[in-house]
């Protein structure tokens, strides 16, 4: 038995004067899934990720998240549904510490006692505790992604939306963040926007390729770089 | 509250402020000590804009009208009701609900930050132009009449409850002291609390706040009414410090000479903008005996060299020299250790040289 759909979009669309960069998608993810969506520069990946996240408002169509109509809610409404955002820009508290930035995502959701031992637990687990009590605006930007997941993390969503998480990361830091990221999977459904193939490759799970603004293909990782069009859309970008 | 290194300072600060009151009036002549009031008056208004813009992040151009409107409020009812007992919680509530309404249009609109500056201006100016043209006897509210840019003379405070008793000077500089210190004391309690935390941490990534689940409109509102409240405090001991209000109190002059305290004071501390406050204060009215260079001239330009060389303000830049000094200094002191030690050894050594 399959289980149950918590994110659905119905015929959602984002367009920007005359450019459609999401044109009447239809996605749904189950519960406990790990999705990619990749695609090209311009493909829509980023635009429909803000749509599900609430910092932008879809010109049609509807975000259904659990029971809850997410369509045109505002950002703090859908992280109240229990949804850990990343965005693709490192969007942390930069003149706080590590831990301070952390205390504030535990904070949000639970009692001051719980959200000390959080904050410290999660800390740990993303291994920042030499650099815990550093201003985040001080610190390599690979560090500064992962305490932005680490204010996801210690939120305890059920949902965790992460939009290019291994972005500017050098190699041994994307094989930590893959780690990071099954480890939050194992709690909560995902989906990770990323184009770096080499990445979504050691995620190793279902992928949605998106392509001017709709789903090109769903299917597993080999499926998806096997196919003809797939290849058509990345080649004969780079190409032209 | 713990009691971190910030807060023994605040703590210390807050000592110096309580044997101030106590022995200034003994010290200082009777003029001086009126003078003071004014000078405290406009250090709560300094504070309140250190709250807002310095931990909110809010750029209140017109911080001045929630002060105004305390001071007119305060007028108002003193001489409507009497007393000044009712007056004073009439004032402060005036100024929180005119903030709380005011702000509730800017943040839950989502103005941008340059565009909140500008219509927090707006207001002050538009509420400056607007009791200047009540100079006829059919504005009045109750038995107050406004009086048009000459404005409202100002009952003194009274005891409470107690209108037979009004206040003299030296006892409006304690008031003013006491109302300083405690609106002092609830801004750095607000600032360590859950919500004073979450208030910082939209000033520094607003989008964020509201993805970890902040609704950030309210916060930026509650803090903007706090502001509005302690502002609205000043003007009530502004209006007894001078005796009277006039429609100056909202003019292009003060609203930006509130920011000018901040400036200089340093955003981001409580105790830099009241600093800053009383420090342009006493430099203004010195110049003014002086009567040699023009005081907005000399403001300009003290505005003009913080934000060129100062840009953190006096206490922040004062602070970080007090720490480099300090770990320079413990620097020292290691070194000196590791020098005795190298030089004691090398003696041994010798010594032992010596011995063969």
């Amino acid at each position: 038995m399959k289980s149950e759909i918590v994110v659905e979009t119905r015929n959602l669309s984002m367009h920007f004067g005359g450019v459609k960069a999401v044109d009447r998608v239809n996605f749904n993810l189950r519960e406990n899934e790990l999705r990619c969506l990749i695609g090209p520069n311009g493909a829509g990946k980023s635009t429909f990720f803000k749509c599900l996240t609430g910092q932008l408002s879809p010109t049609s169509g509807d975000v259904v998240i659990r029971d809850f109509n997410g369509t045109g809610r505002l950002p703090h409404q859908i992280a109240r549904l229990g949804v850990g955002i990343k965005t693709q820009v490192p969007n942390v508290f930069d003149g706080l510490s590590v831990s301070e930035n952390i205390w504030l995502a535990a904070r949000r959701w639970h009692g001051a006692a719980r959200a000390r031992s959080l904050t410290s637990q999660t800390v740990e687990r993303l291994k920042l505790g030499d650099i815990r009590t550093d201003p985040v605006g001080q610190l390599a930007h690979g560090q500064r992604q992962w305490v932005e997941l680490g204010m996801v993390v210690a939120a305890e969503p059920w949902l965790v939306l992460l939009d290019e998480p291994a972005a500017g990361m050098t190699h041994d830091e994307i094989e930590r963040t893959v780690e990071i990221i099954r480890e939050i999977n194992q709690q909560a459904t995902m989906i990770v926007v990323e184009h770096d193939m080499q990445f979504i490759r050691m995620i190793s799970s279902k992928v949605t390729v998106f392509h001017e603004g709709r789903i090109l293909i769903e299917d597993s990782m080999d499926v998806v770089t096997a196919d003809p069009r797939v290849r058509e859309v990345y080649l004969g970008n780079s190409a032209s | 509250m713990s009691w971190t290194r910030e807060n023994r300072w605040r703590a210390a600060l807050v000592l110096a402020g309580v044997i101030f009151t106590l022995a200034a009036p003994g010290m200082l002549e009777l003029f001086t000590i009126i003078n003071l009031s004014t000078a405290i008056a406009l250090a709560i208004l300094a504070l309140s804009l250190g709250l807002i813009w310095g931990y909110g992040g809010i750029l209140c151009f017109g911080q001045t009208a929630f002060f105004g409107i305390g001071a007119y409020a305060y007028t108002i009812a003193a001489v409507n009701f009497g007393g000044s007992s009712w007056a004073v919680l009439v004032a402060i509530l005036a100024a929180a609900v005119f903030a709380a309404v005011l702000g509730y249009f800017m943040f839950y609109g989502r103005v941008s930050d340059v565009y909140m500056a500008v219509i927090t201006l707006t207001v002050t100016l538009i509420l400056y132009s607007l009791l200047r043209r009540t100079s006829g006897p059919e504005y009045k509210i109750g038995d107050a009449l406004l009086g048009g840019f000459n404005g409202v003379t100002s009952p003194p405070l009274n005891l409470p409850w107690a209108p037979y008793m009004p206040l003299f000077p030296e006892h409006v500089f304690y008031v003013g002291m006491a109302v300083l210190i405690i609106g002092y004391i609830i801004c750095a309690w607000l600032i360590q609390t859950h919500f004073g935390r979450v208030a910082v941490a939209i000033r520094e990534n607003e989008l964020r706040a509201e993805l970890i689940g902040y609704d950030t409109r309210f916060y930026k509102l509650a803090m903007f009414t706090i502001g509005g409240a302690i502002a609205g405090a000043g003007g009530i001991i502004f209006a007894n410090g001078v005796g009277r209000v006039t429609p100056d109190i909202f003019n292009l002059y003060n609203s930006a000479l509130a920011i000018i305290w901040v400036i200089v004071g340093g955003r981001g501390t409580l105790a830099g903008p009241v600093m800053g406050a009383f420090a342009l204060f006493y430099l203004t009215s010195w110049l003014g005996t002086q009567g040699v260079v023009n005081n907005n001239l000399v403001l300009g330009l003290t505005l003009i060299i913080f934000v060129l060389a100062v840009p953190r303000g006096i206490l922040p830049t004062f602070i970080s020299w007090w720490d480099g000094a300090r770990s320079r200094r413990a620097m020292q002191r290691r070194e000196l250790k590791v020098r005795r030690k190298r030089g004691r050894r090398s003696s041994e050594l010798r010594e032992a040289a010596d011995e063969k």
